[in-house]
């Protein structure tokens, strides 16, 4: 089996081949293609995000860290309603990484490029010692333009507050491979957003804020959204979508699935009279549980999220804190 | 075991505890006699908060927070000793997640283990048995905290231990009981009419162990697993007793607990431990027979004996305006302490009952913190 040498990544010869015969193949552009010290690109208004992934296992049902390091840093560029157009990737890769594995992730990052039309316009390759990084690391910084202003300052009380699909797909799906618990059914939710989100902008649907629920879920974002804005998110639980799979995985563990990440469902904030075009968007456009969630209120106590049970009873939804420990007893 | 099913379609079905919430205002209306019902256990305390179930009952029908938080109990000279343990040399100190950062006298775990010493948490005491393998040369410790629920666990690892030849490892068990810390409190004129028990304790005990209790204070206690609908109707036959002046033990949680509980598991706990005279609950004072120790056939892995030196006895606890103690008897809440969610966070907690999942104030700190 071959594999990764630390010569290919020091610049020289056997470095140029690693390019040409992987990422030139697979990424290939005429912008790439110059090869050039730098890319030159025309930009207007430009949302610009960066990010670096790691992720054991690196592929897993629903997607691979190639894949997620393509449809992350868009999906960030995307919840700022601008079009995702250009990217720039660095690998960190350990020595002795498998090069089919390599090839099978940049595929998989090639094939995620095309949902969105984005193009990669230049990049970087490191081989490190073992030890230095686990297997592979990938950073990605996302170039788009922006098509309407959308940001957490815009939220205001009697917005309606909307997910576009099941919650806690992607966190439930890793944390099962990493403790090696087989439950059939959980699949990483990792997919590019921009296609939903052009939707919607097509439809000029007055969003007033977009967030992926990446790192600390749900919880995470509506509580940034809460104090960001200064007000007061009501939750209705009974309706947040979470598939059968993580239901039950998130209770036998005895983790809330509000703190576990989503890689392809977000919240939008959006004026009450808009909300149900947008779900029928959103429905439209490969996001079938897109559904209506909450609302926004004065923050007459401070800002805070809370939700309101099936039951009728109200209890706060914190930011996740804490290691995630098993109950004991 | 649970299915799914069982658990939305029975035990946390709306329908069901709207049914029960109704059947519970029914049984109360026109009473104006509070009901004052203690759970025990910090598992139900838990599911209280998080179901927000008082929200639903008449303003009589209260909970009272009780004691049932093993890490919550432990008084500050036996998270020392933990701590004073850990940083023998050679040493590995194995316990459960949940005394991490538990704050002793002057540390904790967590703080003890940033500074070098080896401390490792497990999800089952089980686990000991490999890390002791793997580390021959080293003395592992494992700090045994936990109700009856608990100690067969600890029982079982003891025995596998022993049929493994393995000699590098022993124990300090701080395993508490349930009972007896409710007769204190009855006989220290606690203000309480019934008593919500955990389930899963009569699942080892089985169900007669509070017999006594109610015999001798004529309070119900009634067994009750841990969802809604566990809780409510749990609540709804205790109402139904008080009403009738009745006192009754009575299962509650007959899915799960037999009359006579798991024999075969409490033979286990038998052989390998014995009543302490006494021990010292965190906040409620010295308790008669209210905890385990190892037999003194047993002494060779006994930690508090074999590092007698490094396990201190009771001293004055610190305390800095904590109300821990008076929470753990029924006699304060949460939000009645200064320090809550302000010097007090689960990240900085100044007293236990903030530091477990169990502990009541770390339940109102996650559920309740800035409600008004
Ligand atoms: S809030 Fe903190 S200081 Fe106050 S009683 Fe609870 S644990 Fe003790």
């Amino acid at each position: 089996m071959s594999r990764i040498q630390l010569a290919q990544g020091s610049g020289g010869r056997e470095n140029q081949q690693l390019i040409r015969d992987l990422f030139l193949k697979y990424f290939s552009n005429p912008i790439l293609a110059q090869l050039d010290d730098a890319a030159v690109v025309e930009c207007g208004t430009t949302a610009v995000s960066t990010d670096t992934f790691t992720v054991h296992p690196l592929e897993f049902a629903g997607g691979d860290i190639g894949k997620l390091a393509i449809a992350g840093t868009t999906n960030d560029v995307a919840m700022r309603a601008a079009c995702p157009e250009y990217l720039s990737v660095g690998f960190i890769i350990e020595e002795g990484l498998e090069t089919e594995l390599l090839e099978r992730i940049v595929a998989s990052m090639s094939s995620e490029l095309q949902v969105t039309g984005a193009r990669i316009i230049t990049g970087d390759t490191k081989v490190v010692p073992r030890g230095a990084v686990d297997r592979l690391m990938i950073n990605t910084t996302g170039f788009g333009a922006v098509r309407a202003d959308c940001s957490v300052k815009r939220i205001v009380p009697g917005d309606h507050i909307l997910i576009s699909g099941p919650i806690a797909e992607h966190g439930a799906c890793i944390y099962a491979a990493r403790e090696e618990i087989a439950i059939a059914g959980l699949t990483s939710d990792c997919q590019s957003l921009w296609p939903a989100v052009k939707a919607l902008l097509d439809h000029e649907v007055p969003i007033h804020a977009m967030r992926d629920a990446t790192r600390g879920g749900l919880a995470a974002v509506l509580n940034e959204w809460a104090e960001q804005s200064s007000t007061r998110l009501m939750m209705t639980e009974e309706v947040i979508p979470i598939s059968e799979a993580v239901r039950g995985f998130t209770e036998i563990l005895g983790i809330d699935p509000y703190i576990l990440a989503c890689e392809g469902a977000f919240l939008l904030s959006l004026p009450a009279e808009n909300s149900s075009e947008a779900i029928d968007i959103l429905h439209r456009c490969g996001h079938p549980d897109a559904v209506l969630i909450g609302q926004v209120e004065n923050a007459d106590n401070g800002p805070q999220v809370i939700l309101t049970s099936a039951y009728g009873t109200q209890r706060l939804l914190d930011f996740p804190y804490g290691e995630i420990l098993p109950r004991i007893c | 075991m649970l299915t799914h099913e069982d658990l939305y379609q029975r035990l946390r079905s709306k329908d069901s505890v709207q049914q029960l919430t109704k059947q519970i205002w029914q049984a109360v209306e026109g009473d104006d006699q509070p009901f004052r019902i203690m759970e025990v256990c910090g598992g139900h305390t838990y599911a209280i908060v998080k179901y927000g179930l008082d929200q639903l009952l008449p303003s009589g029908v209260k909970f009272i927070h009780g004691p049932g938080c093993p890490v919550c109990v432990l008084p500050q000279h036996r998270i020392d000793a933990a701590i004073q343990l850990a940083r023998r040399p050679e040493t590995i100190l194995v316990t459960l997640g949940d005394m991490i950062r538990v704050p002793g006298s002057r540390s904790s775990l967590q703080q003890t283990r940033a500074e070098g010493a080896d401390v490792r948490f497990v999800y089952s005491p089980l686990e000991t048995i490999q890390i002791a393998r793997d580390n021959p040369d080293r003395q592992v410790i494992y700090y045994a905290i936990g109700f009856e629920t608990t100690t067969p666990m600890t029982a079982l690892l003891i025995d596998q231990a022993r049929h493994a030849d393995l000699n590098n490892l022993c124990f300090h068990t701080n395993h508490v009981l349930i009972p007896p810390a409710m007769n204190l409190l009855m006989e220290q004129g606690a203000n309480i009419d019934a008593f919500l028990a955990p389930g899963h304790v009569s699942v080892i005990t089985g169900v007669d162990i509070y017999e006594p209790i109610v015999k001798r204070f004529g309070t119900p206690v009634v067994i009750s697993g841990f969802e809604p609908v566990d809780i409510l109707s749990a609540v709804l036959s205790i109402i139904r007793q008080l009403k009738k002046g009745l006192s009754c033990c009575e299962n509650n949680y007959a899915r799960s607990v037999r009359e006579s509980g798991n024999q075969k598991a409490r033979d286990l706990v038998d052989r390998y431990f014995e009543l302490r005279s006494d021990f010292l609950w965190r906040g409620i004072g010295s308790i008669p027979e209210s905890a385990l120790q190892l037999k003194p056939e047993f002494a060779a892995i006994d930690a508090e004996r074999a590092f007698a030196e490094d396990c201190p006895q009771a001293g004055e606890e610190q305390s800095s305006g904590c109300i821990c103690g008076a929470i753990l008897c029924g006699h304060a809440s949460p939000l009645d302490c200064s320090l809550f969610a302000g010097i007090c966070t689960p990240q900085r907690p100044q007293g236990s009952c903030m530091v477990s999942n169990e502990g009541a104030c770390a339940a109102y700190y996650r559920y309740r913190r800035t409600q008004s």
